[in-house]
């Protein structure tokens, strides 16, 4: 089936997370800034959708919104939020969050209108896999003989992951 | 006019779900009749619950609104809206009041992809799988909300234990269903998550999964069987809202509509995990034994199974009607008992029309094999004393995490190795 309202769509899905992300900064309440920033991840599945990235989307589903977001809200109830909210932000560093927002901003539109031998580095038409059998492309991708290309990648992204959890249960307990 | 009706014609000769279709109107019609159907499903649920419990502890259970209780539900839910809706002091009010419609939406739109026939789903989506634990992964955080917001002990540790369960519950489900997404790669050499191409897999290789590689298949089966009951926050994994504990668990605030709303979300989650069970072990919408009672002298004596099930049902209302006190007190409810069986009676009838009967025929088996596991619910309940927290966190990682690990390799060895075994064993034998 073909898409209907794109643009419309899309517009509304960016707009959504942008609020959802300035909210996440501007709320004082912890439990608001997450809700604000779970908004702004479904969101963000909705675009992997009309980006025709349906299994990315019901990943990040999943594993942010349903599996990360649940443990962040988990540990900011044990918080206590009425502290919280009476202290004051000590963390004012505006001049420093410009900057580097400024930066990835300009490092972002650099690298959309580069042009190399010619060429720019985004094409105009995007690579796109059939809807039907996206799950399967992204699969051969990663693990076909031929055709796959990012093995070595995810499995360092893995690793990275592995690490993580070895580090969180070194630090957490004293005598293992 | 013309155009609209020939656009609602073009879909009937389509083989495809209307989703897949694209057809506007049929989708809002499935939509429409799978809501109405979960509701009714719910409300029947209620009832069901109390009378089966009641008769598994010697009591009779509701037996005073209508025929054996029967409208007792319509009753309930009518108190239930009459009730002041109480905000508890210094509770969060934007939360409070989100968190009941997220459980209610993720329990609700999981049930796009639940597959009650080759094309009676609403749409046949790629991830199907993925997005129906996603979305119903989705409901955690109402719960947590809920909890939260109330601004209130017992709700807060409710939270927190169910958020803990149920995270740790859905990494032993993840793993059981990737063991089937692996065995419905094994014919073809490419596997599916989409629930109707999970059922089709079944349907191809001639076995359910759940028969699959034993007992291989029957150990992710009970590890699914087990995470979903602690991931509906059921007994005896129902330490979220454990009454001698934590009075109501999360939803202890909450009064009226609202309570409802988490009433309808949680059995209608109950619903929506029976039926990935369904389909992804007991071949979803296939009629038992095709291969053992196969032919076309079966195919019809099974085909006329839904009919007689409604037949039956009707027999027994009016078995109860003749049994009713022959008080003239009882007559409204003795000619309401009969006209329930009238219709039943009709819709059995119905059924057995040709035409109506191969229709029907997938949404009954699917039906059924999701009521056996409703039934299992109410039993669990009734039998089952209540896990103490530990024992919970042992069981989920413990016992189940280490399983699914385990089942994982074997049934990606036993599906790597099953044709060259099979060709070397032709070869010696």
């Amino acid at each position: 089936m073909t898409p209907v309202a794109t643009p419309f769509f899309f517009y509304l899905l960016a707009a959504t997370m942008l609020v959802g992300g300035v909210m996440v900064i501007t709320r004082k309440n912890a439990v608001h800034s997450a809700l604000a920033l779970i908004t702004a991840l479904l969101a963000q599945a909705g675009l992997y959708l009309m980006l025709y990235a349906p299994f990315v989307a019901g990943v990040q589903i999943i594993l942010y919104a349903g599996g990360i977001m649940v443990l962040f809200l988990f540990v900011i109830m044990l918080i206590s939020i009425e502290r919280t909210m009476k202290e004051r932000q000590f963390n004012k560093q505006w001049l420093i969050g410009m900057v580097a927002a400024a930066a990835l901003g300009g490092l972002f539109i650099a690298v959309y209108t580069t042009t190399t031998k010619g060429a720019a580095l985004f094409p105009e038409g995007r690579l796109t896999y059939g809807e039907s059998t996206n799950t399967q492309d992204i699969a051969s991708l990663l693990f076909d003989r031929s055709t796959g290309m990012y093995m070595f990648s995810f499995e360092i992204a893995s690793l990275l992951l592995l690490v993580a959890i070895i580090g969180a249960v070194v630090m957490s307990k004293k005598r293992i | 006019m013309h155009a609209f009706i020939d656009y609602i014609q073009s879909y009937l000769s389509s083989d495809k779900t209307p989703g897949a279709d694209g057809n506007i109107f049929w989708v809002t019609v499935y939509i429409l009749l799978v809501f109405g159907g979960l509701s009714v499903a719910v409300i029947a649920m209620n009832w069901l619950e109390r009378k089966i419990l009641a008769h598994m502890q010697v009591r009779l259970g509701p037996m005073r609104v209508g025929p054996h209780g029967l409208l007792q539900p319509i009753a309930d839910a009518i108190k239930l809206l009459l009730k002041e809706d109480i905000l508890p002091a210094e509770a969060d009010a934007l939360v409070f009041w989100m968190a009941p419609m997220i459980v209610v939406l993720a329990a609700f739109t999981v049930f796009i992809v639940v597959p009650f026939g080759p094309t009676h789903a609403v749409t046949d989506m790629n991830i199907g799988i993925l997005f129906m634990l996603g979305v119903s992964s989705l409901s955690v955080l109402g719960v947590v909300m809920a909890g939260w917001a109330s601004n209130s002990h017992y709700p807060l540790i409710g939270a927190l234990r169910s958020s803990a369960q149920m995270v740790s519950y859905e990494v032993a489900m993840g793993l059981a269903v990737v063991s089937v997404i692996l065995m419905t790669s094994l014919q073809t050499g490419t596997g599916t998550l989409s629930m109707i191409g999970i059922v089709q897999a079944q349907q191809a290789q001639g076995t359910w999964f759940v028969f699959k590689f034993f007992p291989l298949g029957l150990i992710g089966f009970f590890i699914f069987a087990v995470a979903m009951v602690a991931e509906t926050n059921r007994a005896p994994f129902d330490l979220p809202e454990a009454e001698s504990e934590l009075t109501a668990g999360f939803h202890t605030e909450y009064s009226g509509f609202r309570w409802s709303l988490f009433f309808l979300a949680e059995y209608s989650a109950m619903i929506a995990v029976s039926s990935i069970a369904v389909t992804l072990w007991l071949g979803g919408w296939l009629r038992p034994f095709p291969n053992l009672l196969h032919g076309a002298t079966w195919d019809l004596a099974f085909s006329l199974i839904p009919g007689l099930t409604f037949l039956f049902f009707a027999a027994i209302c009016f078995f109860n009607t003749v049994r009713m006190p022959k008080h003239p007190l009882f007559k409204v409810q003795t000619i309401g008992l009969a006209g329930f069986g009238v219709v039943l009676g009709l819709i059995g009838l119905a059924v057995f029309i040709p035409m109506v009967r191969d229709r029907v025929g997938d949404i009954f088996w699917f039906s059924a094999k999701v009521a056996g596991f409703m039934y299992l619910y109410i039993w669990y309940r009734g039998t089952f004393p209540r896990y103490r927290f530990d024992q919970l966190m042992k069981v989920g990682w413990k016992i189940l995490l280490p399983m699914g690990l385990a089942l994982l390799v074997l049934t990606a060895g036993a599906g790597f190795f099953e044709a060259p075994v099979k060709e070397w064993l032709s070869k010696v034998l």
